[in-house]
């Protein structure tokens, strides 16, 4: 097969290239940007928390009649749910992976620092709260019920012991040598790190911006937080979610009905802090969907009005000899040609997108390989289109040749 | 003559049917994805108070170090105040009308006892909120101002509050228990919801909006906690009375200004404010103060998540290629008819003709596309609200103007296309065609 008729024939046909090409170009341009979001998006949303996420619920207690001792109804409602059968462990929370809020703060390494070292998000936690989360301890030490105090709102924290993250322990001493390090989150008194959890997601769920950079960056501090609402995680034995969930709503009103209670497992928490990525990721998919099926029923529409335009020369060329499968060859190598071209210029185009994206809407950076994963599904998605009106071009007896149209 | 040409059109478009639902679809398909992106996007970023977007300002004041961006927009201004601008520009009174507002979240023991309790937001401002905002009323009015000065314990139901508690009943006098204590509805409003919440962006402007309103002075003295940013940066707690008497940031302030000069004497109000903060060292550094309109701050804060341009920007690039779909479509379509057209030229149809018939042809296109996408447009809007958060798309729903703009698209879209095709028809030469058959 030579290239040369086809690139005769292309040059007369310039604007129906041009068309395929500029189409397969920009197709590639959004595809392969909108692969880099939704694989980026898929990986954010599914990143483990390092909770035991299936076994946990949490539920939140506002109290309507104001008691006046905080302090005790949190400790009488954490033993009853504790004490609750099929309960593994539950403490109160303040803030929690998913809740996409919570006590941001800046870490520090010496206490005059000008610039932050880094951003933490916080957690309040006393001695249960690991066991109740299923978070793995790696290195160190858990609190010890006599490290926990009661913290009410407004009150200044001077925790003397931290636990924190592998993530933000590697950031803070790349060395390694974490344990028993003084760090300064949130006041000027040290802390000392006591131990180091495997994984615990800060309560950060948008995918962009500068708090995402922070996202495995968690830090324990030793309190039960009293409120006037309260948030209570509760770890469960596998298989007992729904019973409990009913039975801890049942005790907790039992104690004192004057209250507004929400329960929620951790998964439906999970859902709905990622609900906008898996919304944009199953737009994305379809809206590409669309444009490559727009594209290849474009490549089909344009290549059958050339097999019509061409039916004498094609017959003519069956008359001399041409097999049918020359004949599908042709346009096969024709459209290789086309689509060859455009994807060169798509390869471009979605770079040049991409860095436009990154700065302009804070997206992150598109590797290459999606524009080459683009570039494929391009070439073959223009070899398929052109099949159908190939054939059909095929089929055009030799005879069509004699009879002159 | 018009109805001449689209009888031909509509014999020419049932000859080739394939190829006519092809464009058809492909337009239809390229309207619907860019006017349900349009329609998301114009929903977020309408003129939520269009009356008087232009007479509604929220002053700034920096009230961090420079170098901080703390709660800072891309001016490096902050985008709340404290408690003790908010006051001194309360008490100064030199805009027509002010006040400054928070959130909180308060429980609600509903009148009948069957009900359970359960949190309402309450959105916490002074008395010249109501008519600033031009919020309606349909049953009593907003409370007096002699409240405000009294801390008095009214409130302000939405309709929906009032419907859950009242029935839909004039509510007016009756109270109602707030965090345990009693409040005296004094109005009811009608259906009032911004979009976006430009008065208060610091929680999800799109969402469910406020439920009920009670005095900003009452809020104060019962210590009511900020549901929201509150930014103290090593200023002490977050919690009152700190927060009071500290330069922590929580409020916003809003204020109406009618004419260009009350506009200049506020500026200058503020101008010498912010000086005069900078001599008793409270803002040492040298004093940035603020003041935009509503439009200019909804642009100011970014309003619209980058997702949905970003939707917009895929949906156009979309329609763009359905375009150059289209054009390849009926440049097959208009030269696989290059016979008949020569017959026409032949007949001494003129150039300007066989243009007008090819433009009529793609025209009835266009329009069926546009009906098509219309239709994909409202699926579209349906899926979008199914998919994206709750806060995404609240309002998006098509209107009159909407419809308009799609069938425009449609239509003009699919002229342009058609463009470079009627112009290689109309240069059809009839003697060649004739010659070929």
């Amino acid at each position: 097969m030579t290239i040369r008729p086809i690139l005769s024939s292309l040059s007369r046909n310039k604007f129906g290239a041009v068309l395929i090409a500029t189409q397969i170009a920009i197709t590639l341009g959004f595809l392969a940007n909108a692969l880099a979001i939704v694989e980026y998006r898929l990986s954010w949303s599914s990143r483990p928390s390092g909770m035991d996420e299936a076994n946990l619920f949490s539920i939140s207690s506002d109290s309507v009649d104001h008691p006046a001792d905080l302090a005790a109804r949190v400790h009488t409602d954490l033993a009853t749910l504790r004490a609750l059968p099929g309960v593994v462990d539950a403490f109160a929370d303040y803030g929690y992976p998913f809740s996409g809020g919570g006590w941001i703060s800046s870490v520090n390494l010496t206490v005059d620092q000008k610039t932050e070292t880094t951003e933490t998000a916080v957690y309040l936690a006393d001695e249960h709260a690991l066991s109740a989360l299923g978070v793995h301890l790696i290195a160190g030490r858990n609190f010890t019920a006599d490290e926990i105090t009661d913290r009410r709102e407004g009150d200044k924290p001077t925790p003397d012991v931290l636990i924190v993250t592998k993530t933000l322990a590697d950031r803070l001493f790349p060395a390694g040598n974490a344990l028993g390090q003084t760090i300064y989150v949130t006041s000027d008194q040290p802390e000392r790190i006591i131990g180091i959890v495997d994984r615990l997601q800060a309560p950060v769920i948008e995918a962009n911006g500068a708090t995402s950079t922070i996202a495995e960056h968690s830090v324990l501090g030793p309190y039960r937080p009293i409120d006037e609402r309260s948030d209570y995680l509760v770890r469960v034995t596998p298989g007992q979610l729904d019973a409990v969930m009913k039975s801890a709503e049942k005790a907790l009103l039992t104690l004192n009905g004057d209250r507004i209670l929400r329960i929620r497992s951790m998964e439906e928490r999970r859902r709905t802090a990622y609900r906008g990525d898996h919304g944009l990721v199953v737009l994305l998919i379809s809206v590409c969907t669309a444009l490559v099926a727009v594209t290849g029923f474009g490549i089909v529409g344009l290549t059958s009005y050339w097999v019509t335009q061409r039916r004498q020369q094609i017959g003519i060329r069956r008359a001399l000899g041409a097999t049918r499968r020359d004949i599908v060859a042709y346009f096969q190598t024709e459209n290789l040609l086309i689509a060859g071209l455009g994807a060169a210029a798509g390869v471009l185009l979605a770079i040049a997108l991409n860095l436009w994206l990154v700065g302009s809407f804070e997206m992150v950076r598109m590797p290459g390989r999606y524009a080459l994963i683009g570039a494929a599904i391009m070439l073959i998605l223009g070899q398929l289109a052109v099949l159908w009106p190939a054939r059909r071009a095929a089929s055009i007896p030799p005879a069509l040749a004699t009879r002159g149209g | 003559m018009f109805n001449y040409y689209c009888r031909l059109a509509l014999s020419s478009l049932k000859r080739n049917a394939v190829l006519t639902t092809l464009m058809i679809v492909v337009i239809g398909v390229g309207i619907g994805a860019s006017m349900t992106a349009l329609t998301v996007f114009r929903a977020m970023s309408g003129d939520p108070i269009p009356a008087k977007s232009q007479r509604l300002f929220a002053p700034q004041i920096q009230s961090r170090r420079p170098d901080d961006r703390d709660r800072a927009g891309e001016d490096g201004v902050q985008v709340s105040v404290s408690y003790i601008d908010a006051m001194a520009w309360m008490q100064a009174r030199a805009a027509y009308r002010q006040t400054a507002l928070y959130a909180t979240t308060l429980s609600v023991r509903p009148v009948e006892p069957r009900q359970k309790p359960f949190k309402a937001t309450v959105r916490v401002v002074y008395t010249d909120f109501f008519p600033m905002f031009d919020v309606p009323f349909l049953f009593g009015s907003a409370w007096r101002a002699a409240d405000d000065e009294s801390h008095s314990a009214v409130v302000v139901l939405t309709r929906e509050m009032n419907d859950q508690l009242f029935g839909g009943k004039n509510s007016v006098g009756k109270t109602i228990r707030l965090d345990d204590e009693s409040y005296t509805v004094v109005g009811v409003l009608s259906d009032w919801l911004p979009i976006p919440r430009f008065y208060d962006l610091q929680i999800v402007p799109f969402g469910v909006g406020d439920q009920m309103f009670i005095p900003f002075t009452r809020a104060i003295e019962r210590q009511m906690v900020v549901s929201g940013n509150t930014s103290c940066s090593g200023d002490g707690g977050s919690a009152f009375p700190n927060i009071l008497r500290s330069n922590c940031i929580w409020l916003q302030f809003w204020v109406e200004l009618r004419t260009p000069e009350e506009i200049a004497k506020y500026r200058l109000y503020l101008s010498n404010y912010a000086s005069e903060q900078q001599r008793t060292g409270r803002y040492p550094w040298a004093p940035h103060t603020q003041l935009r309109n509503v439009t200019q701050w909804l642009s100011y804060r970014h309003v619209v998540p980058n997702e949905v341009d970003l939707l917009v920007l895929l949906a156009f690039g979309f329609l763009f290629i359905c375009l150059l779909n289209a054009t390849g479509l009926i440049l097959a379509k208009l030269m696989s008819r290059a016979g008949d057209i020569g017959v026409r030229r032949a007949l001494g149809a003129s150039r300007g003709a066989i243009i007008y018939q090819c433009l009529v042809e793609t025209a009835m296109i266009g329009l069926s596309g546009g009906a098509l996408g219309l239709l994909l447009t409202a699926l579209g809007l349906a899926v979008a609200r199914a998919l994206l958060s709750k806060d995404f798309v609240t309002l998006a729903t098509l209107d009159f103007a909407d419809i308009g703009i799609a069938i425009l698209l449609a239509v003009g879209a699919t002229l342009l296309a058609g463009l470079y095709p009627t112009w290689r028809a109309a240069r059809v030469q009839p003697a060649w065609q004739l010659k070929a058959k």
